[in-house]
């Protein structure tokens, strides 16, 4: 039985309009409070650390490290798993969300091995956004450049 | 007599009867509403091993294994293991089967993997060519997860129209005599594609392929819908559901007073957070071989209509744009006279 464009199409909005829809609004108020929660934190970290007498960009280093290491941490205890699930955006654009995006599969891709199994497998879900984010940085030094 | 019905409906004259079955499952199945019906339920989802698939083969052994127990029947004298999962290479049956010395016919029907290896085992019994059949499919959670989504760890949000794959494994001997329900007839679904490409989507991928082959089985067999205690299809959810009642109904076919699907009946949907309901060959294989079985002995249903559902797709085909074909294969299981 082949289908015509139209039937699919027909189909695809009949899903469309009878499938279950994310709760957006909510989604958003969630993901807003806890990613500025975690802004937050990052700046009380920041502060602290300028307080201990560094200057202003090894607190920034500060600040990376210890979110770095804490999303690190509650990942490797099926934690951030749960609150991703809740928070949705707010707990993946922050850094700790780069975090558990390579903790998580080197934890479930390390039965694979420690070379092509936790070593290459890290990689899945931040290759993308380091190799993207290294090339937009380069377009927009380069812009940069020739406004002097 | 003719064997033959229609285009896509196999008759079996000979009764090839479902003597045993045996169902195996994780925590969280084991917390559903169907906990009491299955035979084994294991609080560790690695069911004491290193790996998700590991642990999958593990789950396939334990239950085949108390399934010859329960039936009291020697390996050696099981002529066929037709089994399926939905890892690569069917890895997660075929290692799991790897020690028993049975010889074996592997099936991919995704999904759907259970009706496939019924209908074929009723195929194999009704002909004359064995006498014992065994007929099994599995799935994991954390393992299909693994293969075709993301890591379990990974921070993300399920979308509403996503389901939760099912733990277990269920597997049923169809043997030439005993006692039990017969496989009277297998009407072999052809693949649909109505152009769904989310794979967090399954049951709106699907539900056409069960509209066609539940249409063509009627067709075939002249019987009408209120024929079947129970209709069930495998793992379509909420929505499929919704969808399969609607396009039947076009075809006139009116299957609301007792059509059901196994991946709403597995789970709750309120406490147990699994969207649109269950899924994973596991689906349909427990829930027939724990609950619709105990029902078909007990004599509270007579005659089921089983139409498991598979979603074709692979990651690669799904990450290339493809759409998703699907399959669906029902199989008429009927306690006689």
């Amino acid at each position: 039985m082949i289908n015509s464009k139209e039937e699919k199409q027909k189909y695809s909005d009949m899903v469309d309009s009878m499938a279950p829809k994310s709760p957006i609004f909510s989604n958003c108020i969630k993901a807003f409070i806890s990613g500025g929660l975690i802004c937050i934190l990052g700046q009380f970290i920041n502060n602290m650390a300028q307080n201990y007498g560094l200057n202003s960009d090894d607190a920034s280093l500060v600040t990376s490290v210890v979110l770095i290491f804490i999303s690190a941490v509650l990942t490797g205890f099926g934690l951030y798993g749960k609150l991703g699930k809740f928070c949705g955006a707010g707990t993946i654009v922050p850094i700790t969300g780069f975090a558990n995006s390579m903790v998580s599969p080197a934890i479930e891709f390390k039965k694979e091995g420690m070379v092509f199994g936790l070593g290459a497998k890290m990689f899945i879900i931040a290759g993308p956004v380091i190799i993207y984010g290294v090339l937009s940085s380069i377009v927009v030094g380069f812009i940069y450049y020739l406004l002097g | 007599m003719d064997k033959r019905l229609g285009k896509q409906t196999l008759k079996f004259d000979n009764c090839p009867v479902i003597t045993e079955t045996s169902s195996i499952t994780g925590p969280k199945e084991g917390e559903g509403p169907l906990s009491s019906y299955f035979d084994i339920i294991r609080q560790d989802v690695l069911n004491g091993c290193e790996s998700w698939e590991k642990a999958e083969s593990q789950y396939v052994h334990d239950n085949i294994k108390h399934l010859c127990e329960k039936a009291k029947t020697k390996f050696e004298d099981i002529d066929y293991i037709i089994s399926g999962d939905l890892l690569n290479q069917d890895s997660g049956t075929m290692f799991g089967i790897r020690d028993f010395g049975v010889p074996n016919l592997g099936i991919f029907g995704a999904c759907s993997t259970m009706g496939e290896a019924i209908g074929l085992g009723a195929i194999l019994v009704d002909g004359g060519y064995a006498k014992k059949v065994i007929s099994s499919a599995s799935s994991h959670f954390c393992s299909a997860e693994k293969q075709f989504r993301f890591p379990l760890d990974l921070g993300t949000q399920r979308p509403p129209t996503s389901t939760w794959t099912v733990t277990g494994a269920g597997s049923l001997i169809i043997s030439d005599k005993g006692n039990g329900p017969c496989v009277t007839h297998f009407t072999v679904g052809k693949i649909i594609d109505m152009g769904i490409k989310d794979p967090n989507n399954m049951g709106a991928a699907m539900a056409p392929a069960a509209v066609e082959t539940i249409y063509a089985h009627f067709q075939d067999t002249g019987r009408k819908p209120d024929y079947y205690d129970v209709i069930a299809t495998g793992d379509l959810g909420y929505l499929g559901k919704e969808i399969l009642l609607k396009m039947l109904t076009e075809k006139g076919l009116d299957l609301s007073k007792n059509y059901t699907d196994c991946g709403i009946e597995i789970f709750d949907k309120e406490t147990q957070d699994t969207h649109c309901g269950g899924s994973g060959c596991a689906c349909s294989a427990v829930t027939f071989c724990g609950y619709f079985y105990d029902k078909l002995m007990k004599k509270e249903i007579n005659r089921i209509l089983f139409v498991p559902t598979g979603a074709l797709m692979s990651t690669t085909t799904s990450q290339q744009g493809e759409s998703i074909p699907s399959i669906a294969y029902a199989v008429s299981i009927e306690n006689m006279e």
